[in-house]
């Protein structure tokens, strides 16, 4: 009877602490890394209060008067709400993700809290990047760094981007190439696999190490480094063995980087992103027609068109009725450096006589237009500790597509004209709009309405061969156009 | 249940339904409160009668269903931008007029509303807002737009607002707009009639 009180009484407190995030949290600092623990509760990551004093030598204290929380350090404080997702940094204040929660005597607050409160008076920069679960606090060199197969070959080819720019050292080993990155931390993004003689492109052993992994029927591999428009490039090229080949190529020399690639083609690789999918069905015409399954059907017709026609590489966001987050279309577009980025959906409207196909690109606001004149300045050279300059790519990553809004307005334009060949627009045909999905991708981007299912009309052609197929053709005729648009904006 | 058990319970249901009644009607006829006249059914309500008001510009769907209409409507005086921000969007979220389409989702209240002196608004509106969304590009601007111009039109010193559902930071309502951070009004959607 006591055991199962006492069960009783654990079992919701086990569920307000939450669980365990797949990867922990690691903070980086001058002083070196350390794990940070946090939990994952109703969708969010949060960290104890206690951890952060801890962490951070600040003084925590519960205002029960004021009904707030306070972190001080330094004579410097951070008043949090306990009830409004929202905390008041030196009298400003900021939004928070949610609020504060209570758990087994503890305040949890949203990890989000350490860069948007805490480091304003904390007087380091506080940086959190989600994907690699890296905690940055001071001005510490925490490249990105991504790899990517460019042709499986042989001779199999791929690049590492090291951004902003980093000094590497190559070196050559039985069954990989091993390059040592010059910086404090490294914040990965590498692909999970490999493909023709690369087996994979994983982290070294060593914390600022990244290693391609041969394959072991692969011959002579080789790897030069440079840098451009503040980025670091390694060009890696593994030839396939000896005996298959008839000229011994010349021993690999870190030194004197050799033209590996030809002038990239202006348009390469295509991302085309049919709109919603799993549970989110998108807008659901009075017949029963779901956005989402048009969207894919339109995106596999456009595929196979341009695929045919213009040999292009073609990725779609989702092939299959799945969820996709808005954030996953963007980096499955950025990693894979896509020169074009289309989004396909299905329009509704209050009434059910509004008709016609609609395009959209980016409209930028205050912020979005302060981040494209910083984009225009390319990079910035700053001085750092120890007398080294560090290179700082400017442009925010949520703001990526800022450096690309006179592409994607040229992009809309033909659009606009080419869809208007096949198909009937709407009142308002071209526009631009703060939509989430074109915000972060960095390349020229779009966003297609191509119908209205809240008009029976259009929900009924939509379903049909010849309205998918005037799209795709719509759709196709303004790629040749960008194709051109971006090879005359690459002549001197 | 025994007969004369059901009996007394039916009693007592009606006697304190009877009760409630007095005491509402009462306090009706104290507060001053008449029947409405010969308004249109669907007007959303104005403040009460000998409540100081003032005239706010609302938006609402075009009969046709493309644009947002502003229209002026009377909203109770308060004192201070919050308080009056709080009865502008308490007026926005009610059903549109008959004349015009409603482009807010069913149920939709209003949470919180509060501001930064950076000038931005925060608008804290109930899950309704984006659990109830019929989707569509179009449909999700008139809605996200109705409000930030409701609060920009009417509260000069705001000039961005941010939406927030159930208390937290949202990617969007429906999968379109950007809700992650303060919007500007937009005035290309709207519409002046006539």
């Amino acid at each position: 009877m006591t055991v199962s009180a006492l069960l009783l009484l654990l079992i919701p407190l086990l569920q307000a602490q939450g669980t365990p995030p797949a990867t922990p949290l690691t903070l980086v600092s001058r002083e070196g890394r350390r794990p940070v623990p946090t939990t994952i509760a109703g969708g969010q990551e949060l960290i104890a209060l206690d951890e952060v004093a801890a962490l951070f030598q600040v003084t925590v204290r519960e205002d029960t008067l004021a009904g707030g929380l306070t972190l001080t350090y330094r004579g410097r404080t951070v008043v949090i709400s306990t009830d409004q997702p929202m905390a008041s940094v030196a009298g400003r204040v900021v939004a928070l993700p949610a609020a504060p929660r209570r758990s087994g005597g503890r305040w949890l607050v949203p990890v989000e809290l350490l860069p948007r409160a805490l480091g304003p008076i904390y007087g380091a920069r506080i940086d959190l990047r989600r994907p690699s679960r890296l905690l940055i606090v001071g001005d510490l060199r925490v490249p990105r760094v991504t790899a990517r197969v460019e042709a499986v070959g042989p001779p199999t080819r791929a690049t590492i981007e090291i951004s902003p720019a980093a000094p590497v050292t190559v070196s050559v080993e039985t069954g990989r190439i091993l390059l040592r990155i010059d910086a404090d931390a490294l914040d990965l993004g590498l692909p999970g696999g490999g493909a023709g003689l690369i087996d994979q492109i994983r982290a070294g052993d060593q914390p600022t190490t990244v290693a391609v992994v041969l394959e072991s029927r692969a011959g002579t591999a080789r790897a030069a480094p440079s840098e451009a428009g503040g980025v670091t490039r390694v060009a890696v090229e593994v030839a396939a063995p000896v005996s298959a080949e008839a000229a011994v190529p010349p021993p690999p020399s870190p030194a004197a980087p050799p033209p590996l690639f030809a002038p990239r083609p202006a348009l390469q690789t295509i991302v085309i992103d049919p709109g919603h999918g799993g549970d989110d069905a998108g807008v659901r015409g009075a017949a029963g027609v779901q956005e989402k399954q048009i969207a894919l059907d339109v995106a596999r017709r456009l595929r196979a068109l341009i695929e045919t026609r213009l040999g292009i590489r073609v990725i779609l966001t989702r092939d299959d009725d799945r969820a996709v987050s808005l954030d996953s279309r963007a980096a499955l577009a950025n990693n894979n450096k896509a020169d074009l980025f289309l989004s396909l959906h299905l329009n509704a409207a209050p009434v059910a006589t509004v008709a016609g196909v609609e395009v959209f690109h980016l409209r930028l606001d205050r912020e979005g237009e302060a981040a494209r004149r910083a984009a225009e300045t390319e990079t910035t050279s700053l001085p750092v500790l120890g007398g080294i300059r560090r290179t700082i790519d400017v442009i925010r990553w949520d703001l990526a597509q800022a450096r690309h809004v006179d592409a994607s307005a040229a992009l809309a334009a033909m659009l606009e004209e080419e869809l208007r060949r096949h198909l009937t627009m709407g009142a308002r045909p071209r526009q631009e709009a703060p939509f989430r999905v074109l915000t972060g991708v960095n390349m020229p981007a779009a966003l297609i309405e191509m119908a209205y299912l809240s008009n029976a009309e259009e929900e009924r052609l939509a379903q049909s061969e010849p309205f998918q197929t005037a799209v795709a053709q719509g759709v196709y005729g303004a790629i040749v156009r960008f194709r051109a648009y971006l090879e005359a904006e690459r002549q001197p | 249940m025994t007969r004369p058990r059901a009996l007394q319970t039916a009693a007592a249901v009606l006697l304190v339904g009877a009760g409630a009644w007095a005491v509402s009607a009462g306090l009706d006829r104290l507060a001053g409160v008449r029947p409405p006249p010969d308004r249109p059914a669907a007007a959303p309500a104005a403040p009460p009668p000998g409540v100081p008001r003032i005239t706010a510009t609302l938006f609402y769907g075009s009969a046709d269903g493309q644009t947002l209409v502003p229209v002026r409507r009377e909203v109770t005086l308060a004192d201070g931008v919050v308080p009056q921000g709080r009865e502008i969007l308490a007026a926005q979220l009610q059903p549109s007029p008959e004349s015009h389409v409603s482009v807010i989702p069913e149920g939709t209240v209003l949470r919180a509303f509060y501001i930064t002196d950076r000038g931005d608004a925060f608008v804290d509106l109930s899950a309704e807002v984006s659990a109830r969304h019929p989707g569509g590009s179009l449909t999700e601007l008139l809605t996200v737009y109705a409000i930030v111009n409701a609060v920009t039109a009417n509260l000069p010193t705001l000039r961005r607002v941010q939406i927030l559902i159930d208390g937290r930071e949202a990617d969007t309502l429906a999968g379109h707009v950007d809700l992650r951070r303060p919007l500007e009004a937009d005035l290309s959607l709207v519409r002046e009639e006539r």
